[in-house]
């Protein structure tokens, strides 16, 4: 079975300026992956590399088998930064769902019964049936995050690719998110995703990369996360609490106790 | 009244014009939606003064004014495209250098050259009497191109337009967008350089959109209000201009200004005394509408979603 995702060699940065250079990473099928490390660290250069929006100085990057331009239209979804979202744009939820349908063959401008049917039923899964018809900026931060989602969805992808799907959300938005990507992850789909969060990664993701201009470690998040592969991916002191099954990270020493040790 | 309005359209002059500001009216308002939303609103200020400099360019080479503004126009358009690409320059950047430098080149011909036959005058400020038969058609096909254009690319425009990366990873093919929208607003402007004049249309494409934004929520709707907001502006401003005997350019512009700000006063007062009074909050989602018995359909739905019961 092809992997997901394979970059081999890979080389790439802006101008002159090298971001990470001959980096090879293999994803198999079927895997719910997050990519962490430090703001400027290249993790959506990554992303966008592996989604083919960078090119490349060398190397090879391969998508379920086959060179990104070469996949068929829809055959990855994708979910953007909600911050890089244009709010005040005129299009309503179901709109927006709809784009995700703008590859298929037809050159009339509006959609078809059978389309929007699709939109509907998606919606209905995703919860968000209600706000079809409002405004994108009327809606809450986790029905955002649901009506890209349901975009990214919306053609059956086989790899979903989501670029900071817990930032800007609250905690139990960022645990329901992330459990609806863990039931479409057991239903064949590979998702790969960005985060800051390495306490939403270690407690629903069942496996992490960590990556600085370069990877770091990849693995299970009880193996990975460890204090010498975080601080060498994040640098600085991080502290790890167990409890039980669960375990918690944190930056190093608080700011009131190194005052007191000063 | 009726007479007020027929009496100018004994003359063939004002016919052509009326006829030519409708349409250059509807093909920018058409076209200012996307440059609106693309936050590209200094375009078409831009290009139109690179296709000044291509058409005086082309006057002293003997070729047609729209061969020669059509020429540099594209060249600028490309240019700019090709400069914002590597994404160090901004697109704003590249627009103030590539396009003062094609106009400063037309004006320095005008002054080297003085021997001139042809005013540019209609070129920079609008002509009412400058219609010709040639204009009137070139404006009628750029506009029916431009119309069945965006037609026809509705689909892939609208997702660019909204997302260009997640477009280009859905499979849009958002280089050739780019590439075909550069072209039609170039088009778009040097048919409509004769009418408004090139100082004026950036105001022609931004004002009808704004408006339009203004007064709906929904992308299609912006599109079709835009487009009629656009040729009333260019008749209402064609009429104006015949009865001030100002240029037309101007009174288009002038006439739309006042429409937005008609829309403006309009859209707070609706705010401010009608919206305001029904702000309401539902989980961590703030509304805004009427209760009451003319608004079930509201009341029903915050029902709905606060999981009470109808009273």
């Amino acid at each position: 079975m092809d992997a997901a995702v394979r970059l081999r060699d890979v080389s790439v940065g802006y101008e002159r300026k090298v971001i990470f250079s001959r980096l090879s990473l293999e994803i198999p099928a079927g895997q719910f992956a997050g990519i962490v490390g430090p703001t400027g660290s290249g993790k959506t250069t990554l992303l966008k590399t592996i989604l083919g929006t960078q090119p490349v100085f060398s190397g090879d990057v391969r998508l379920l088998g086959l060179p990104v331009d070469k996949l068929p239209p829809g055959s990855i979804g994708y979910v953007p930064q909600l911050e890089s979202v244009d709010w005040s744009f005129p299009v309503t939820v179901e709109q927006v769902i709809l784009m995700g349908l703008y590859t298929n063959k037809g050159i009339w401008p509006w959609s078809t019964r059978q389309e929007r049917n699709k939109v509907h039923d998606l919606a209905d899964r995703l919860g968000i049936h209600d706000c079809l018809h409002h405004h994108i900026v009327n809606i809450s931060g986790g029905q955002r995050q649901r009506a890209f989602l349901a975009r990214a969805l919306i053609n059956n992808p086989k790899l979903l690719v989501l670029d900071e799907p817990t930032a800007g959300v609250d905690i139990k938005t960022q645990h329901d998110v992330l459990h609806l990507l863990g039931d479409l992850n057991q239903e064949g789909i590979t998702i790969l995703l960005t985060t800051h969060d390495l306490n939403a990664v270690a407690s629903h993701l069942p496996w992490v990369i960590c990556f600085n201009k370069g990877l770091v470690a990849q693995g299970k998040p009880r193996d990975i996360f460890t204090n010498g592969i975080l601080t060498k991916t994040y640098g600085g002191d991080i502290v790890i609490v167990e409890h039980g099954d669960h375990f918690l990270i944190a930056s190093g020493t608080p700011l009131h106790l190194a005052e007191k040790e000063k | 009244m009726m007479d007020f309005l027929l009496e100018p359209l004994a003359y063939e002059f004002f016919r052509n014009s009326l006829l030519a500001s409708l349409m250059v009216g509807a093909l920018c308002g058409l076209i200012g939606v996307y440059i609106v939303l693309r936050g590209m609103s200094y375009i078409g200020h831009g290009l139109s003064h690179a296709a000044f400099g291509g058409a005086v360019v082309g006057f002293t080479l003997g070729l047609n004014f729209y061969v020669g503004a059509g020429a540099m126009g594209l060249l600028a358009a490309v240019l700019i495209n090709q400069v914002a690409k590597g994404g160090k320059i901004k697109s704003d950047a590249a627009i103030g250098i590539v396009t003062t430098a094609f106009f400063a080149l037309g004006i320095a011909i005008i002054s080297r050259v003085r021997t001139f036959t042809q005013s540019f005058e209609a070129a920079l400020f609008g002509n009412i009497l400058g219609v010709t038969s040639e204009d009137l058609t070139v404006i009628a096909l750029v506009t029916a191109f431009t119309m069945v254009t965006v037609f026809l690319m509705y689909k892939p425009l609208l997702f660019s337009t909204f997302d260009n990366e997640a477009a280009r990873v859905f499979g849009i093919k958002t280089g050739v967008v780019q590439l075909m929208f550069s072209f039609i607003l170039t088009l778009a402007i040097i048919a409509s350089m004769n009418i408004v004049g090139v100082t004026m249309i950036a105001a022609t494409l931004v004002i009808p959109a704004i408006t339009a934004r203004m007064l709906t929520d929904s992308f299609s709707r912006m599109i079709i209000y835009s487009t009629l907001i656009g040729a009333v502006m260019g008749v209402v401003g064609m009429y104006l201009s015949y009865i001030f005997n100002a240029a037309s350019g101007a009174t288009i512009v002038l006439f739309g200004a006042s429409l937005f700000c008609l829309v403006l006063l309009f859209n707070y007062i609706k705010e401010r005394f009608i919206l305001h009074e029904h702000i309401h909050r539902h989980g961590d989602v703030i509304h805004s509408h009427p209760h009451g018995p003319r608004h079930e359909q509201h009341d029903e739905a915050d029902r709905e979603e606060s999981g009470q019961s109808r009273p």
